[in-house]
């Protein structure tokens, strides 16, 4: 397999598949199995390949940048591919019989559109790490939006139609701020190829303007401090497969999205100031989302609380890897933080499921007992927390060089 | 009322930064016109704008028969849709209005789906018409008992992304590539998505109106 | 097309995404801040329009129009959605006494 084939087969499996399941509900579980393993082998050749012949590009209909849209897997795409093609995998399974427990009509609905919006949201993704191109990234954006807004009001609840009711009015403008600034840096630039932007961009209002309106949309998106207030209703009260989904997967696509922005397309642009406000905002988004945590009396919003913590660590990745030195153990910290969290903050809800499916509730207060119902389930949980705390620690003591925990 | 100030004195800054933005963008910026008429000859139609949507850049346009396709399944899955049958009865005035629309309502869908080739045209224009004429078939009754083939209309949705995806398997076997034509043929494969994507546009943008999946009992 | 300055309308389209942005945020019917995001949204349109024509070239540069006909089909998706969830919410509202969430 070429990496043209992985990387098209990573867009093309999952979108046929979404599409098949809603044709044919009844294949969904199937369907969903089969794009994961579809997806998981293109994701393994797709990494031997950049690891031994570098970055990979494509260029879609053969015309490449800056008229045509190129396809690119580096380090970064790769790393972000395997952790949704994982996280993918376990919710592919877990989903399984998530929504088999319940016989009624209710039921069976979800499941039925679960299906496709979850390989939507699969797509999406996938898109999202292969595309080079900053206008097909808002495309991938908008299809991530829509998928991830429709399953939390999969639900059904008041409280989780009222947070995604929030959640999509958020997700639609700050898309459109990001569509706006492209549209700048196109005037100015006469490309949307990420690769060749840093070459063009000579920094000017436009691009200041352009660069802020973009970040404006991502940070909304990522639910950076002080745009999160929209994320814990609407990861506390969606079905526990999809609170993994989003809290692990969906808010680390607009934060890669930055990355690129800020550090491959306009370097030029990242003085320490930004890098500066980015680490103020990643802090307070730490302080503020802990001792939310802290206070909350259910289950599945202190680990959405966490998760707004989570995402400052993130931005944290701005100021430090600006300093000269450390700059290399800064992103190789900060992108295992990202992957362990994703994984944890999925073993975390997926698990919180369990336990709202046993007890009926996840009012931390009357959880008393629970680990002898459910022993195995409360022990994940708790190894899935020790991974979050072993983890802040090297990074909030200045990350010493050990990178491992 | 009071907060209403803060939020105005945000908004006029936000309009002076972007309106800064654009007085200080090149006069005349550089663009891909020509660019994308020199590579016309080679796209297969003669159209520069289909070119971009079908060949340059066909990759977003197979992404956004996507998301089209995710907005019915979204709408689908939050509600039933208030589907007519439940306010149908004759409408003496839409029914011969109907005769004579309907046909040069559908002739011009597929019009604009040949002319956007060549002119301004295209399967998003033919399919805007096609949703419109959905739409008036649907007040006036007539696809009573098409609503009740629900499997039907699932197929239909689903065509574009369906065949957009087949072709681009089958021309990636052709060339390696991905949406990569082999030569001289770009022109029929465009005719070829865009006639699928066509009746799922169509049919998206109609049911859309309706807000909600159809229910078998009104039918 | 060549000499003629068409910045104004860009400058038009600033105008109505500010509009947009302020109604959205200040209006609290949801129909109407829906309306809102479809003005910031044409808002956009205009300007890659806009600044598709300052191209040089005999015709305007065709790559905006293209993004703009995505921008459009979008939006039209994302109009649907959000019409469909306020009126899925409002029924589980009106279901439901304040407070009583599950």
């Amino acid at each position: 397999m070429t990496s043209a084939w992985a990387m098209a087969s990573l867009v093309l499996s999952p979108l046929v598949a979404a599409a098949l399941t809603f044709a044919f509900p009844r294949l969904g579980r199937s369907l969903a199995l089969g794009t994961a393993g579809v997806a998981g082998l293109a994701v393994v050749r797709l990494m031997r390949l950049v690891f031994a012949g570098g970055v990979q590009t494509h260029r879609v209909s053969g015309w490449g940048a800056p008229l045509g849209i190129e396809l690119r897997a580096d380090g970064l795409s790769v790393l972000m591919l395997i952790v949704t093609a994982l996280i993918g995998v376990a919710i592919a399974l877990y989903s399984q019989r998530y929504f088999v427990s319940e016989h009624d009509d209710e039921a069976r609905h979800r499941e039925r559109y679960f299906w496709p919006l979850f390989l939507f949201l699969w797509t999406a993704l996938n898109a999202l790490y292969l595309s080079a191109d900053i206008f097909n990234l808002y495309v991938t954006l908008e299809m991530l939006g829509f998928a991830a807004v429709t399953l939390v009001a999969l639900a059904g609840t008041h409280a989780a139609l009222t947070a995604a009711l929030r959640y999509v009015f958020v997700s639609l403008s700050a898309s459109l701020f990001y569509l706006l600034g492209v549209g700048l840096v196109y005037g100015q630039c006469g490309t949307v190829d990420l690769p060749s932007l840093a070459a063009q961009a000579r920094p000017g209002p436009a691009l200041w303007v352009a660069l802020a309106l973009m970040t404006g949309g991502l940070v909304a998106k990522a639910a950076l401090f002080p745009l999160h207030g929209w994320l814990p209703p609407a990861h506390a009260n969606a079905p526990a497969p999809v609170s993994a989904l989003l809290s692990a997967l969906v808010v680390k696509a607009p934060f890669y999205i930055l990355l690129r922005l800020w550090f491959e397309a306009f370097p030029a642009l990242m003085t320490p100031a930004v890098a500066q406000v980015f680490g103020a905002l990643g802090a307070a988004a730490i302080l503020w989302g802990s001792v939310h945590a802290l206070f909350q009396p259910r289950l599945k919003l202190v680990i959405a609380y966490s998760t707004v913590a989570q995402l400052g660590y993130l931005f944290l990745l701005f100021p430090l890897t600006a300093a000269q030195e450390g700059g290399f153990m800064a992103w190789s910290g900060g992108l295992m933080l990202l992957g362990a969290h994703a994984c944890a903050k999925t073993a975390m809800f997926l698990t919180a499921g369990n336990i709202l499916h046993a007890a009926g509730h996840d009012r931390i207060e009357d959880l008393d007992g629970i680990t002898h119902i459910l022993p195995v389930s409360v022990f994940a949980f708790g190894l899935a927390g020790m991974s979050l705390i072993g983890l802040d620690c090297p990074r909030a003591a200045g990350l010493p060089g050990n990178g491992c925990c | 009322m009071t907060s209403r100030m803060p939020i105005g004195v945000l908004s006029l800054a936000l309009l002076a930064a972007l309106g800064w933005a654009v007085l200080s963008l090149p006069l005349r910026p550089a663009g891909l016109t020509a660019a994308s008429l020199a590579k016309l000859p080679e796209s297969g139609v003669t159209n520069p704008v289909t070119a971009v949507l079908l060949n340059y850049r066909g990759y977003d346009t197979l992404l956004e028969i996507g998301v089209l396709l995710l907005a019915i399944v979204a709408v689908w899955s939050l509600r039933r849709g208030e589907w007519p049958a439940s306010h149908l009865h004759d409408r003496p005035l839409l029914m011969p209005l109907l005769r004579v629309v309907l046909p040069v309502l559908l002739l011009a869908a597929g019009y604009l789906l040949w002319i956007g080739a060549f002119a301004p045209g295209g399967a998003f224009q033919g399919g805007a018409l096609l949703g419109g004429a959905i739409v008036l078939v649907m007040l006036g009754g007539l696809a009573r008992r098409a609503l009740a083939f629900e499997r039907l209309l699932r197929a239909g949705l689903v065509l574009g992304v369906i065949v957009f995806a087949a072709v681009c398997a089958v021309t990636m076997l052709l060339t390696g590539g991905l949406l990569q034509f082999p030569a001289g043929t770009g022109g029929t494969w465009i005719m070829v998505i865009e006639s699928a994507a066509l009746v799922s546009i169509g049919l998206t943008l109609g049911l859309l109106y309706f807000g909600g999946r159809p229910n078998a009992h009104h039918a | 097309m060549p000499d003629a300055d068409y910045r104004i309308y860009a400058l038009a389209g600033m105008a109505l995404f500010a509009i947009g942005f302020y109604s959205m945020l200040v209006q609290a019917h949801l129909l109407r801040r829906i309306m809102a995001l479809n003005v910031m949204g044409s808002g956009v349109f205009l300007v890659y329009i806009a600044l598709g024509a300052q191209t040089p070239g005999p015709i305007p540069d065709p790559v905006p129009h293209a993004m703009v006909l995505t921008g459009i089909v979008v939006s039209v998706c994302a109009t649907g959605l959000a019409l469909a969830l306020v009126d899925r919410a409002q029924a589980a509202a009106s279901e439901v006494e304040p407070g009583d969430d599950a």
